[in-house]
């Protein structure tokens, strides 16, 4: 058993941001003549070799649609298509490849549950959110809620950006039959506590939806470990395309879900009578998918799987934590989100200047952040700000890019000022 | 001065900046310059909000010329309201409602005026327009 395990690591390449770096054909370029600094990383990461090939490839040689053509490519695509839906699987430790759809991307995802699992809600039964939640995981919600007369509670955060756990204990009741809540929030950086919250969750038999927008990319996944009945996200922030995501489910809970759209590929027979529905995963795949998109984002996991996960995971902590330790050093600017528990995002605003002009400035410099409410904007009104600016970091980065974006915003603060 | 030709100075003071640094420097101060709005004026009629930042802004017609204040909270982008209002103000409002802005895009700030940049400068353009409009039918 031991030796197996060290082998197995040893088959992993050992973590050198430099080699990591190489693989990445878009950090390498020059943006305003400046080398290009991507602190973006929250709103979406740049893509590995492996995956530009694997897009390369598909469109080049293996473009056919799948699951119904006898002919080689048809079934040649269907296979790599099917394929990834297993490394996924295998990836987040789903039980079944059945329990992993794809989706156009987080949005979808939480689009679908809400349209399709809302279906067996009825009137009266509450929906509990948090205040640190993105709008895709607000207003779906809000939107079910007034369909189907549901009341969607919100725990509320403290002034460090977790969330108050007496406050969650007191709003989740009887009463409560869905828990949406972010792994890690896009702004705060906050990871939550998703195992405990399943855990309490399910003692009062709600479902748990997480919102894996930000924490697929940054940490290990294990849907059985953490118990929750829904995990969502985005391929494109995983090193993957866009237009591509992923919905788990638990078999049982997907099995009981109506259909969210009808079309191709979802059903087992059509008559103008009656149609039955196919089987899992392609009762929720209406039509033809993103054929190359969901083989590509299978090539990104291949892509992490050849690297050590856990030695990402305290790389990140380390350049997030030099971050924020060298920004807090400057005057008048405060760190918006100082959970004990957070990773790979640091959100800061600086008095008397609107993080659009450091923005705008940082941009001159070839360095890429985003500033604004990030699709958060209770979260901005329950901090008092506008917007803040926001670095997020992905493995590809490093202390030495931190330093130039330091003097970068020490530049900008002083033409502000 | 005409429309025109306050454009062709501006395209003229911007050649000598060869780093964007020092161009949004220079952009920086002219915000610090601008005809500030009247606080009493900063309504809501007179908001244009953008995804990132704000604009106010005042159209009056005095002796048949468009006159301009206008404030945001973003200092760049008053900058570059700076720059609008002293292309537009004391013109005709037919000049005003005619106006081809190309110094923009000769000067690099296109980026901007995109629909995506969200921080209110195309919905202003649009309300100096407007008014110029206005005052034509008035």
């Amino acid at each position: 058993m031991y030796l197996c395990t060290m082998m197995a690591d040893e088959t992993k390449k050992a973590f050198n941001v430099r080699a990591i770096r190489e693989q990445f054909p878009a950090l390498s370029q020059k943006i305003y003549n400046k080398n290009l600094i991507y602190f973006d990383n929250g709103a979406t990461s740049q893509k590995p070799a492996m995956v530009l090939d694997a897009i390369n490839q598909y469109y080049s040689k293996d473009n056919a649609n799948i699951h119904r053509g006898v002919h080689f490519m048809s079934q040649h695509a269907t296979t790599e298509y099917e394929t990834a839906r297993k490394t996924i699987q295998h990836y987040i430790h789903a039980k079944s490849s059945d329990e992993i759809i794809f989706t156009k991307g987080t949005t979808d995802g939480i689009n679908l549950i809400a349209s399709s699992y809302g279906e067996l809600l009825t009137e009266g039964d509450e929906i509990l959110i948090t205040a640190m939640e993105h709008h895709s995981n607000i207003v779906p919600w809000q939107m079910l809620c007034q369909r189907k007369k549901l009341t969607l509670k919100v725990a509320p955060i403290n002034l460090k950006g977790e969330l108050i756990t007496e406050e969650f204990d007191r709003l989740l009741t009887d009463k409560t039959k869905l828990v949406s809540v972010t792994h890690i929030s896009n702004t705060l950086g906050t990871i939550n506590p998703i195992a405990e919250i399943v855990k309490k969750a399910h003692a009062v038999g709600a479902k748990v939806v997480v919102d894996g927008a930000q924490s697929i990319q940054h940490m290990a996944i294990d849907v059985q470990a953490l118990d929750c009945d829904f995990f969502v996200f985005s391929g494109h922030k995983v090193f993957g395309p866009t237009g591509i995501g992923v919905l788990y489910g638990k078999e049982a809970l997907l099995e009981k879900m109506p259909p969210y759209q009808g079309g191709g590929d979802m059903i087992a027979k059509v008559t103008f009578e009656r149609t039955t529905y196919n089987e899992l995963p392609f009762k929720f795949e209406a039509g033809t998918p993103h054929i190359a998109g969901g083989i590509c984002l299978g090539k990104a996991f291949e892509f992490l799987n050849g690297l050590d996960l856990q030695a990402i995971q305290t790389y990140e902590k380390e350049i997030t934590e030099y971050a924020q330790d060298l920004l807090d050093t400057f005057e008048d600017l405060s760190i918006i989100g100082e959970a004990k528990h957070k990773t790979s995002v640091v959100s800061f605003s600086i008095k008397g200047i609107h993080p659009f002009d450091i923005g705008t400035l940082l941009d001159k410099q070839g360095i890429a952040v985003r500033t604004g409410h990030h699709c958060t904007q209770p979260l901005m009104d329950f901090f008092k700000i506008p917007g803040t600016i926001r670095a997020s970091f992905a493995f590809y980065n490093t202390k030495e890019e931190i330093d130039t974006f330091i003097e970068a915003v020490d530049r900008s603060m002083n033409l502000l000022k | 001065m005409t429309l025109q030709e306050i454009q062709e100075e501006i395209i003229s003071e911007f050649d000598v900046f060869d780093d964007w640094m020092d161009k949004y420097e220079y952009i920086i101060d002219l915000g610090k310059e601008l005809p500030i709005i009247d606080p009493l004026k900063k309504t809501d009629d007179r908001l244009i909000e953008g995804c990132q930042s704000k604009v106010w802004l005042d159209a009056t017609v005095v002796d048949g010329k468009m006159q301009f204040t206008a404030d945001s909270d973003a200092i760049i982008t008053k900058g570059i309201i700076g720059l609008l209002i002293r292309v537009m103000n004391e013109q005709s409002p037919e000049a005003v409602a005619t106006a081809d802005l190309f110094f923009i895009q000769k000067i690099g700030l296109q980026e901007h005026l995109s629909p995506t940049r969200s921080n209110g400068l195309i919905g202003m353009v649009k309300k100096l327009k407007m008014s110029a409009l206005q005052a034509l039918n008035a």
